[in-house]
């Protein structure tokens, strides 16, 4: 078959030494089920997978090069537009970096505001990941509205905090940007209320519905030794069984102070990462009604923090917390000036994404779809 | 609304209610034609970046891009005649635009949302990033933003509309793919040593000249 296109073949016949005639298919990187611009490179044998080759690159924004020129503070709405889903966390995340390497500490109110926000994030991010699961096994529409109406609720309390509905920008060095007024908590009180009810709705659609299940479970199948060696973090790791949530281990923030318990997998397939995710989505919803009646008061922010003229000493820091996705961290080299020397990102969803070829063997390209989309990869996050 | 009604019609629009009110439907066939085509706008299934989910969220039910006639979002390039070009779009990824936008029929129109699609936006600084598609594709709709809010993106839909409606099936102002002597086809980049090559479609985009200077009198 000829070549369709200069830069790679969509298909191609290949022969392999040890299976024969084989075919190579190009998928991506404009592809209505990779989650953005992914591509994929699937040799199959009949329907089935033997080789899978991830091209990355189709969405890289320079972002870490971009932080190594500009201010501190300058970086947070690049964070913002690392993983779009997630923007409260990164932020976190990167002002977790920062306050270590400047020696800051945080207000008490804005640990649990930050609790809150990440908590909400991880809903929305779970939420909205369930639904694109389902769209991606087939189910059109129904799911996905779902999800988005949910979304919805949670980004309208985003804007009328932050400003912004998708990118935040809200997290500062030593605290956070505004003070959550009482009736924006009030509101948050009622949606986290609600939340359950709406899991319960979404849980009785798809989570005991045996197309579901016939689709999802054995599928994409990944041990807990191959994920802890590839390095995967998030509800793909806790799907195969390793208890390991940031939240726990390094115990950052106020957590600690929280009553709540890591849901582990068994399997490690695809249905055990959307029931990871479910059940997390229910913890979540505990946590943030413990830090909703926990809230002190006080100020949001390190009164001893700048903003204008902010230059940490020299030094090296590492700032990570458990994102929805996984570890997200962030890794700074300081020499004094005003901008880092080094920025770096440790991205969980490109790290989970290594082991899509080890997941997918054996498979149809169908299932090779909905494995992708259960890793749940953001691909700002991927590319950067 | 005056200034793009087809001037075509011999009368008015006060006339045409009038025969209306009496069951007369009076139309023209350009009108006719853009009519039907602004109501049933398809586009394309395609996302890059932030913006894209911006985009999912305005067909979905709070926003509701249905109402607008534009729902069906098709994966294929062949069934589709909006491209909205959600997101940064670097130069590795810019050439498989071009040529999606090669592959879509005419009429087609591009959308494009976001700052980073207008000038590369907030990552224009980056290596890697192009610095506007219209240097490849010629776009009809700029839609400001880091995203664009969904209504945002609703707006540049009925401002396509509008421009829709307006356009002539004949004559010197015809769309391009009504007329013989232009070519309808973008030549698609490569990526090359340094840069995308070529850099930029000449015939879509010429950079503005820098301002000079006149020296006071």
């Amino acid at each position: 078959m000829q070549d369709l296109s200069p830069g790679g073949a969509h298909v191609r016949a290949v022969h392999d030494e040890f299976h024969g005639d084989l075919l190579e298919v190009s998928m991506g990187p404009h592809h209505p089920s990779t989650h953005g611009v992914f591509r994929m490179v699937v040799t199959l044998d009949g329907e089935r997978i033997v080789k899978l080759k991830p091209v990355f690159g189709y969405l890289h924004r320079n972002h870490e090069k971009l932080g190594e020129g500009t201010s501190y503070l300058g970086s947070m709405p690049y964070t913002d537009r690392l993983d779009y889903l997630c923007s409260m966390t990164n932020n976190w995340a990167y002002a977790v970096a920062v306050e270590k390497l400047a020696g800051l500490t945080v207000p008490e109110r804005a640990e649990y505001v930050r609790v809150i926000l990440a908590e909400l994030t991880r809903l929305l991010n779970h939420t909205c990941l369930a639904g694109f699961l389902m769209q991606d096994c087939g189910c059109s529409g129904t799911p996905l509205m779902y999800a988005f109406r949910e979304r919805e609720k949670i980004l309208d309390l985003f804007e009328s905090l932050s400003g912004s509905r998708m990118m935040c920008n809200y997290q500062r060095f030593g605290g956070c940007r505004v003070d959550p007024p009482a009736d924006w908590l009030a509101r948050a009180q009622t949606l986290v209320d609600g939340y359950t009810a709406f899991l319960d709705e979404f849980e009785a659609l798809l989570t005991g519905n045996e197309i579901v299940m016939a689709r999802t479970q054995g599928v994409g199948c990944m041990s807990a030794a191959l994920a802890v060696s590839a390095g995967v973090t998030g509800p793909a790791l806790r799907a195969t069984g390793v208890a390991h949530d940031l939240r726990k281990v390094d115990g950052y923030g106020v957590y600690p102070r929280f009553n709540f318990r890591v849901p582990l997998g068994a399997h490690g397939d695809v249905y055990d990462r959307y029931m990871i995710r479910v059940l997390e989505m229910r913890e979540s919803v505990g946590i943030l009604q413990q830090a909703l009646a926990g809230l002190p008061g006080g100020p949001i922010m390190n009164p001893a923090a700048k903003l204008r003229g902010f230059r940490p000493k020299a030094g090296e820091a590492y700032g990570r917390i458990e994102g929805p996705k996984g570890e997200i961290g962030f890794y700074l080299i300081s020499d004094g000036s005003p901008n880092p020397w080094r920025y770096r990102v440790r991205p969980p969803s490109f790290i989970n994404l290594t082991i899509l070829e080890d997941m997918c063997l054996g498979h149809t390209v169908a299932d090779a779809v909905i494995i992708l989309g259960s890793v749940d990869i953001v691909l700002g996050e991927v590319d950067r | 609304m005056d200034q793009i009604a087809p001037t075509t019609v011999p009368i008015t629009d006060a006339e045409r209610d009038e025969l209306r009110r009496h069951g007369i439907l009076l139309t023209g066939l350009e009108e006719l034609y853009n009519w039907g085509r602004s109501r049933s706008v398809w586009p394309l299934n395609f996302g890059l970046a932030c913006c894209a989910i911006e985009m999912i969220a305005a067909s979905m039910a709070k926003f509701d891009i249905a109402r607008f006639g534009s729902e069906v979002f098709r994966p294929s390039p062949r069934q589709a005649d909006l491209l909205i070009v959600s997101g940064t779009v670097t130069k590795k990824m810019a050439p498989q635009v071009v040529r999606l936008w090669n592959q879509m029929p005419e009429p087609k129109f591009c959308i494009a949302m976001g700052a980073c699609a207008i000038s590369g936006g907030p990552f224009k600084q980056g290596y890697n990033v192009l610095k506007g598609i219209d240097r490849f594709i010629p776009v009809d709709i700029y839609i400001p933003g880091c995203p664009p809010r969904p209504e945002a993106l609703l707006h540049g839909l009925v401002q396509l509309q509008e421009k829709m409606r307006g356009q002539t099936i004949s004559g010197p102002d015809a769309p391009r793919h009504l007329r013989a002597d232009l070519d309808c086809d973008c030549p698609i980049p490569e990526f090359g040593e340094h840069d995308l090559e070529p850099p930029q479609n000449d015939i879509l985009f010429q950079p503005p000249a820098s301002p000079v200077r006149t020296p006071k009198a």
